[in-house]
């Protein structure tokens, strides 16, 4: 093991710290033109890092870095792979974007004014960015915490009962989860002494005692992700977080609790599950397909859609746990980046929605004024892309898992895909048929102006969208990237 | 190593007693006073975990990590109360309603 050159350290460093200075300095200097600035200035120079760690990883293959130069099992270290660097480019973009439209969208109350926001927001982007990195369990559990607890202040943030019975019900899910994660991280630790994920990898120590501490790490993580059993907290309380908040805990934060259970199951306990428990934790992922789009169909508020969306577009991520090839691991990382941009646009569009007319009811989206359109048209580019209509990137990503499923002969695994795009793709077209409808004649209510949008508050999720499809036409290019640093399990 | 069983066995009790506190009651003071139980129950696993006979020191590890943990677990404690206190002050209730589906008509900030 060798340090990997000082520029790549400076990269990671920056990835990590970066956000989080920049919140201090926010916080502490309030001033209105830095407070906006300086986290668009900071999101867009983390993209140029990462631009040159994914060229140098192209060099040099994943990369471990060591804190202070001591490697596992006596330091800590930091592990980067494709996985870890798709999802620190997801929450790169989604992050400049949430920070472009930050500017003009939160104006909260005196008491809790918009540095408030950015503090917390900027925190979690770097806890987040930690996460995907950590390569230890006992750091990963450390993060975990720091996400959750400034994720709950998020959807706070909206303030009202409602607000903060949601946050409430999160924190509670989100504290029990931790615990179980807990325990499962003291009885690895009690039964191989060792915590970094490198080391676990390396040892033989297969048996119960391992499934139960997998058992309770996976349903710890299950909690904080929301995954179908114990999704219960997520839609209420990504619905009722400010739109901004709800784009990136929707993106970002749920789907880190799934990341986790990949790394965590593909990594140092693989082999140790026995294949009918990777069989049941995916066919916990189809029921959460189905249920969330279902529930999503039923609702009648646009914000509410989309968070039962991600429910259900969750479970697609646990469908490489039984397949494990390597078409099914790159369909899942392109599954993760396209709905984590797809799911930023919506939100933020029905953000920009609530800015305009008032409320997020689907019934306001047919008012039949032009200045909603371009914002309908923004619906209609994620909503394409979340039910995998070619081209765009959540097509080529169930393509692939639609793929793995018949070359390993596990054709019903091809049916869930499939049928949840279907499901998908209805409660897409649902949205948009209120957003087409003629306004009803005798509709009643006084037509209230609509507001104007500022472009800040239009382009942000019109970008990510377009970037959403754009992914559709960038899978071969791609690929030798999503190549970098398969799981042991997932032969070549 | 004997003495090391009996208190493995009182974690592994406190770990339930605390996870019925937490799923069984609906007061939400309860439920956190639960988790807390929880969290101790793990700590005291540790620190029987660190244990390596009466000659030689304990391993660093288990309690660095019990360190840690107990400081995050006071962090969540303090946020917890807050939020509760929050909510009370906002609704007047200390439980939370256990129907989720009643409230959907209600969603965003309008």
């Amino acid at each position: 093991m060798t340090d990997p050159p000082p520029l790549v350290m400076a990269g990671h460093t920056a990835l990590l710290l970066g956000p989080l200075i920049c919140g201090l300095l926010v916080y502490l200097l309030p001033w209105p033109r830095f407070r906006d600035a300086a986290p668009i200035v900071l999101s867009a120079g983390l993209l140029v890092v990462l631009w040159y760690l994914s060229g140098e990883m192209l060099g040099t293959g994943p990369v471990t870095l060591a804190l202070g130069g001591h490697f596992a099992p006596l330091g800590i270290e930091l592990h980067v792979d494709a996985l870890a660097l798709a999802m620190l480019w997801l929450t790169g973009l989604v992050g400049l974007a949430v920070n472009v439209h930050i500017t003009a969208s939160v104006n909260l109350t005196e008491r809790f004014g918009p540095e408030g926001f950015r503090i917390l927001w900027l925190v979690l982007w770097s806890a987040l960015n930690a996460l995907f990195v950590a390569a230890d369990l006992f750091n990963i559990y450390v993060l975990l915490e720091l996400s959750a607890i400034t994720a709950i202040a998020l959807v706070a943030v909206s303030r009202g009962p409602e607000a903060v019975a949601a946050a409430t019900r999160y924190l509670f899910f989100a504290l029990a989860g931790s615990l179980f994660f807990l325990l499962g991280v003291a009885l690895v630790y009690a039964k191989t002494g060792l915590l970094a994920l490198r080391g676990l990898e390396s040892l033989q120590w297969h048996g119960p005692a391992s499934v139960f501490a997998l058992g309770l790490m996976t349903l710890g993580l299950a909690m904080k992700a929301a995954l179908f059993p114990v999704h219960a907290w997520l839609p209420r309380a990504h619905a009722i977080a400010p739109s901004a908040a709800s784009a990136l805990l929707s993106a970002l934060v749920a789907k880190a609790g799934v990341y986790l259970v990949i790394r965590l199951w593909s990594g140092p306990f693989d082999g140790h599950w026995p294949e009918f428990l990777g069989q049941s934790m995916a066919v916990l992922g189809a029921a959460g397909i189905a249920y969330g789009s279902i529930q999503a169909i039923r609702q009648s508020r646009l914000k509410l859609v989309i968070a039962y969306s991600t429910v259900a577009q969750l479970g697609y991520l646990l469908l490489v746990l039984p397949l494990a090839s390597v078409l099914a691991w790159h369909g899942v990382i392109y599954h993760a980046l396209s709905h984590g941009l797809a799911k930023a646009a919506l939100f933020l569009a029905a953000g920009n929605v609530i800015f305009m007319v008032g409320n997020d009811r689907l019934e306001s989206l047919s008012r039949g004024d032009h200045r909603l359109a371009g914002n309908a048209m923004v619906m209609a580019l994620a909503g394409v892309s979340l039910a995998g209509l070619p081209p765009s990137g959540g097509f080529i990503g169930k393509w692939w898992l639609i793929n793995a499923a018949l070359e390993s002969g596990q054709w019903w695994w091809a049916l869930v895909v499939g049928g949840g795009g279907l499901l998908t793709a209805a409660y897409v077209f649902r949205v948009l048929r209120y957003a087409m409808a003629e306004p009803h004649p005798d509709d009643g209510r006084p037509d209230l102006p609509v507001k104007r949008l500022p472009r800040r508050m239009f382009w942000p999720p019109m970008l990510l969208a377009l970037g959403a499809i754009a992914l559709g036409f960038a899978g071969q290019w791609l690929v030798p990237i999503l190549a970098l640093g398969r799981p042991g399990n997932i032969a070549g | 190593m004997t003495a090391v069983v009996p208190l493995a066995a009182t974690a592994g009790l406190l770990f339930a007693i605390g996870l019925y506190g937490m799923i069984g009651r609906t007061g939400l003071i309860h439920r956190l006073l639960g988790a807390n139980i929880m969290a101790s129950a793990i700590f005291l696993f540790l620190v029987v975990l660190s244990t390596r006979g009466i000659e030689a020191s304990a391993d660093p590890v288990p309690q660095a990590m019990v360190l840690t943990g107990i400081v995050i677990s006071v962090c969540i404690t303090a946020f917890a109360l807050g939020l509760i206190r929050y909510l009370r002050v906002m609704t007047g209730e200390d439980e939370l309603r256990r129907s989720t589906r009643d409230a959907d008509g209600q969603s965003a900030d309008d």
